[in-house]
């Protein structure tokens, strides 16, 4: 026994060594499978006011670019509203419209932390279940997608961005419609995506843009980005495309967390579905 | 342990001091890295991780067990600003049992007295650049791998691992400079 003793003190460093990096590693796989939430939500009162603090002086140096991109939104949006149109006939009828009942509803949220560079990328804004977003909502901007909220507080939410390994949303050509994944190249380049699994009937042509197909968290028609490169790697019997991100990543200031009204509707119905079968 | 009772005062007061300067150097560093460093990348392939230096600075007479809690800790405060918890603590771990047999094969125990600190002011270039580049790399590398945790792109987190170990150095060297007059005259 006392031997064993003498063993372990003369060699501590290797068994301190073993217990700490056990303990790391078994915190870090741990958290891989269980989508990290508890570590989140303990740690984020303190980060994230941390972060929000450090925001709030950094936003300054960026207010040209912030109000530029407000602007180009307000007049794509001025454009759609009902007085920019020509009313044809001469008298004007108030139309209650029950044709169209509203299915999406945008919540506006400043980005207060956002990262880039690493494989799998996060973004945290500074809404939360206080105002309204849940978990799996989706997250745009004006220019298209951001990403998916996979963690909700009180007054904070995380969001796993497009530039991470495990992003995948349902996406289509706009002008054939086929239909695609949308995922993250492995070159980590925050300005390019991959469409991989399209049909190999389906002849997509440089320039076109990639859309948000609708069978997903976002309304249909959101850009993702631009075809720039068709014969992308490890296509195999389906076609892969390269494409360029519509949003700028590395500048990214407001987003529009997206509450799709229709959501628990749709997945109560599809959940009742699969266990029919 | 203080050797006799005259040498008591000096050696606690200097005790505290160390203790104080690695404290602040703890959330200097940290500060700097998930405030400012982590921004900074350069064609998505460098990528500093200029934190360790913490644990490259601890004094030679840091037990073990002291060292290896900080380390973990030090992992553990950036991966939470990094929202990947355990992964910068293994690759500092890891870093941590380097730093013990770099140390043990390279200089001698009885030298401690006079030279409490690994800097750069009191080891010389030549010891403190292998020191850094050999630690870094080692750090890195598990990192880096960890992070990525795949096979298939490891020429690509290779090159990564190349690249931000070069960056990392100069940044410590440079830190290294920057703090050598104070140090020597003391």
């Amino acid at each position: 026994m006392r031997n064993l003793w003498a063993f372990i003190r003369k060699y501590n460093a290797f068994f301190l060594f073993l217990i700490f990096e056990i303990s790391s590693l078994i915190i870090y796989i741990k958290y891989n499978s269980f989508q990290k939430a508890s570590f989140l939500n303990s740690t984020n009162a303190v980060t994230g006011t941390l972060f929000k603090q450090v925001d709030a002086f950094k936003s300054y140096l960026s207010l040209r670019e912030a109000n530029d991109s407000l602007a180009r939104e307000n007049a794509k949006l001025r454009g759609e509203v009902k007085s920019s149109f020509y009313v044809d006939s001469v008298e004007k009828r108030k139309v209650n419209d029950t044709v169209y009942k509203q299915q999406y509803s945008y919540i506006v949220a400043k980005v207060i932390n956002n990262s880039f560079n690493k494989r799998s990328n996060y973004i945290t804004i500074d809404r939360g279940s206080k105002d309204g977003i849940q978990k799996d909502m989706g997250v745009i901007t004006g220019a298209g997608v951001v990403g998916q909220v996979i963690d909700v507080t009180e007054h904070l939410a995380i969001i796993q961005s497009v530039l991470h390994k495990n992003t995948r949303f349902s996406a289509m050509l706009t002008n054939t419609k086929d239909i695609g994944s949308f995922v993250w190249g492995d070159d980590l380049d925050p300005h390019k995506g991959l469409l991989i699994d399209i049909q190999n009937n389906a002849q997509p042509k440089i320039g076109e843009l990639v859309v948000t197909s609708g069978y997903s968290l976002f309304p249909t028609g959101i850009p993702f980005g631009k075809i720039t490169n068709l014969h992308a790697k490890g296509g195999g019997l389906l076609i892969n495309v390269e494409v360029s991100l519509a949003v700028d990543f590395t500048k990214l200031q407001y987003v529009y967390v997206v509450n799709n009204k229709f959501a628990a509707e749709q997945t109560g119905l599809e959940a009742v579905q699969n266990k029919n079968e | 342990m203080p050797p006799n009772k005259r040498d008591w005062r000096p050696y606690k007061t200097k005790m505290s001091r160390t203790i104080l300067i690695n404290v602040l150097r703890f959330l200097a560093l940290v500060f700097m890295q998930v405030f400012l460093l982590k921004n900074i990348t350069f064609y998505n392939l460098a990528t500093p991780y200029f934190y360790i230096l913490f644990i490259l600075l601890l004094p030679f007479e840091v037990p073990n067990i002291l060292l290896f809690t900080l380390s973990f800790v030090l992992g553990l405060t950036v991966d939470v600003f990094y929202y990947t918890p355990g992964l910068h603590a293994a690759a500092c771990v890891v870093l941590a049992l380097v730093r013990i047999l770099f140390i043990s094969i390279t200089v001698q125990k009885d030298g401690f007295d006079n030279e409490p600190e690994p800097t750069l002011s009191i080891m010389g270039f030549r010891w403190f650049f292998t020191y850094a580049v050999v630690l870094t790399l080692v750090h890195h590398f598990f990192l880096l791998n960890l992070e990525v945790f795949s096979f298939s792109e490891i020429q690509y987190t290779l090159s990564r691992v190349a690249l931000s170990s070069l960056f990392t150095v100069f940044l410590i060297l440079i830190s290294g400079l920057l703090f050598y007059r104070r140090k020597e005259r003391k």
